[in-house]
């Protein structure tokens, strides 16, 4: 990627460091996904995008700056993309899953925080990530107390608009949140230049709804046994749907669809028929975070479902299509939002029901929830989890860990305990 | 002849069974060159070696056949030496696992700590040299001698250290801290038990299931009986041989 060094310094990136970051990845992603066994032809793409992760992508959203597009960073599944769209915008998650920059950020934050805001913080202060420094302007939320005040702090570097995000879902909560979602278009209105227009949004909630058709059509595949694409493979699609261009990226989701459905009717898989299957619950796990997935998939156990928000939260529901209205376009998409299972909600009953009905759905043995550590609203609400999968007889097994390595030892014992008993 | 090795963090177990019945059993220094010291252990030809502790992997891609996690392990050798245990405790060189079975000995269930060595057998030995004893039977015999009020709060080895060096600069008798380390061990030992529903036989494996003082102050904490095999270190590396001679994964 050196040939992008002009682009990184123009983006006032500190060099030394983002070559270190660089350097970190590709012997990572060898280890972790390149020596999979039976990996699908159509997942060549995914490779290169994450190759190009600060290459070509990068490039790309500099040629629609210099074409007088805007970026719009976002640290959550809660900010709607649809709109951002709809002004010719293009929309970025940030988020990310390594731990450089942590000295960087330990300047401003408390040391014991979560990884993931650790990180986001390091990748601003550090000026090691192209995204963060490509963005017109980045969207925060209220999604956790950790995350809320951080941007407070973020905010001294970059400029941070907050949308509230509710903690309940009664109908003054609906209320707020379209209104949080009116001024956000009208923020992305002024950022962009561009009004938006009932013709732009429907195309775009369109769009957006057929890159979460494409996963959906993704995740349905999982459901056969033997599993058509491994779990690492999948999250690894779910990460990029959040920073790759929305129709080249739904094409190939469809793509390797084609090639899982052909795979499913051979009886195809990527391990044996009757292999444990697990479902992943729990925080995101934000690119290249893939510690706990990869040490389920070497323990003997396939991981079919990510109840996740890079996951089935991500793309589990969509835009009604049905309105023709501005106003009742909104209305559609802020609704849309609010039936994402975060754990930000009390109570969180939906996320309960659900994972239970995943569980028979994929037809899995037992559910590994993973928490980062302090993650107050995940690692308190594993105890409803538990509580709900007792009473139906689900194993669980809960980790708690963060970006580090240093218990993967003792991880991968507990992991593959839990595969053994499941067995 | 089918043969057990348990690869420890600091004791390597190897145990072979024939028709049945343990026809040896032998432990070892871990040392610092675990593999090759497990390898030598291998003298015969066996028809099956499965591997199970830290280096069980490493094992594998050298001699063993396959390989079941210490959980398991612990698990099989306990309901054999005990049928019918329902709980297993296995406390080690550098974790500690409870473990609960089903009325069939299948594992239902377990906790393990997670990262550090606090209240393993590696706290103990630091403790024990911090205070100046010769070796682990000596210090528990000395804290059995001692008398109770002294009570260490921190479990984290290191500051736990510094916790019985402040002490005993206060004056207080090596015993009575002797006592406060162990039973610092028995506390936590005991929530991690509660916290997974402790159902009776219970059986303690591992290393520190010699220590008389740990298992004395269990019971009495427990208000159980604590089962302990005559050889506890040896407990994972026969669950490895009777599931080598399961012929199981």
């Amino acid at each position: 990627m050196s040939n992008y060094n002009e682009m990184w310094r123009s983006l006032g990136l500190n060099m030394e460091a983002h070559d270190r970051l660089l350097q970190a990845l590709p012997p990572t992603y060898h280890d972790v996904y390149l020596t999979q066994p039976n990996r699908p032809q159509g997942l060549e793409y995914f490779d290169f995008v994450v190759n190009e992760i600060h290459g070509l992508r990068i490039q790309e959203l500099q040629e629609h700056k210099q074409n007088g597009g805007k970026v719009i960073g976002a640290f959550c599944v809660f900010v709607p993309e649809e709109i951002v769209r709809a002004a010719g915008g293009i929309c970025i998650g940030l988020c990310s899953g390594i731990d450089i920059g942590a000295a960087e950020a330990e300047k401003v934050l408390p040391r014991n925080i979560c990884p993931l805001i650790k990180s986001f913080m390091g990748f601003k202060l550090a000026k090691i990530c192209p995204y963060f420094e490509s963005c017109d302007m980045v969207v925060g939320e209220t999604t956790c107390d950790g995350k809320k005040k951080a941007f407070e702090i973020l905010n001294d570097y970059v400029p941070v608009h907050v949308m509230e995000t509710p903690q309940m879902k009664r109908g003054r909560d609906r209320e707020l949140w379209l209104e949080e979602v009116r001024d956000f278009a009208r923020l992305v209105e002024e950022t962009t230049g561009n009004r938006l227009t009932t013709e732009t949004l429907a195309k775009s909630i369109r769009e957006v709804n057929g890159k979460r058709r494409a996963l959906r059509r993704l995740a349905e595949l999982r459901k056969n046994d033997p599993a058509p694409i491994s779990g690492l493979d999948s999250l690894l699609i779910e990460q990029i749907a959040m920073y790759d261009d929305v129709e080249r990226f739904t094409g190939k989701v469809n793509e390797l669809c084609d090639e899982l459905d052909k795979k499913v009717q051979t009886g195809e898989g990527v391990f044996p028929s009757g292999t444990p299957r697990v479902i992943v619950t729990g925080t995101p796990m934000a690119i290249p975070n893939w510690k706990v997935p990869h040490l389920i998939e070497t323990s003997g156990a396939v991981i079919v479902a990510e109840e996740l928000c890079t996951g089935l939260r991500y793309f589990e529901n969509e835009v009604a299509e049905d309105a023709g209205a501005m106003d009742a376009m909104l209305e559609n998409v802020a609704a849309r939002y609010l039936g994402v299972n975060c754990a930000v909600f009390t109570p969180n009953t939906g996320r309960m029901e659900r994972l239970v009905q995943l569980v028979r759905e994929y037809n899995a043995d037992g559910v590994i929830h993973c928490a980062l550590s302090f993650c107050d609203p995940y690692a308190v609400e594993a105890n409803r989890v538990e509580k709900v999968l007792k009473e139906e007889n689900i194993p669980l097994l809960k980790i708690e860990t963060g970006y580090d390595q240093e218990d993967a030892g003792q991880l991968k014992t507990r992991i593959e305990a839990f595969i053994e008993m499941l067995g | 002849m089918y043969a057990g090795i348990d690869i420890g963090s600091r004791t390597i177990g190897f145990v072979v069974l024939s028709e049945g019945r343990v026809a040896l059993s032998r432990l070892i220094d871990t040392g610092f060159e675990p593999l090759g010291a497990a390898k030598n252990m291998l003298t015969e030809k066996y028809r099956r070696v499965v591997a199970t502790g830290y280096g069980r992997h490493a094992a594998k891609s050298h001699f063993a056949d396959a390989v079941i996690t210490e959980i398991k392990a612990h698990a099989l050798g306990a309901a054999h030496i005990f049928p019918g245990v329902r709980t297993v405790l296995d406390i080690g060189g550098q974790d500690t696992k409870v473990i609960l079975l089903d009325e069939r000995g299948v594992v239902a269930d377990f906790q393990m700590n997670d990262r550090c060595s606090a209240g393993t057998g590696k706290f103990l030995e630091v403790m024990a040299a911090a205070l100046g004893y010769g070796g682990m039977d000596e210090f528990g015999e000395a804290a059995l001698q001692g008398s109770g009020g002294i009570k260490i709060s921190n479990m984290c080895t290191v500051f736990a250290e510094s916790e019985a060096v402040s002490l005993m600069h206060r004056g207080a008798a090596r015993e009575d801290i002797a006592l406060a380390l162990h039973s610092a061990v028995v506390e936590r030992t005991a929530g991690m038990l509660q916290r997974i529903g402790l159902t009776p036989p219970l059986v303690f494996s591992g290393g520190v299931a010699n220590n008389r003082c740990i298992v004395t102050l269990l019971a009495e904490k427990l208000g159980t009986k604590v089962l302990v095999p005559p050889e506890p270190q040896l407990v994972g590396a026969l669950g490895a041989a009777l599931a080598a001679a399961k012929e199981q994964h």
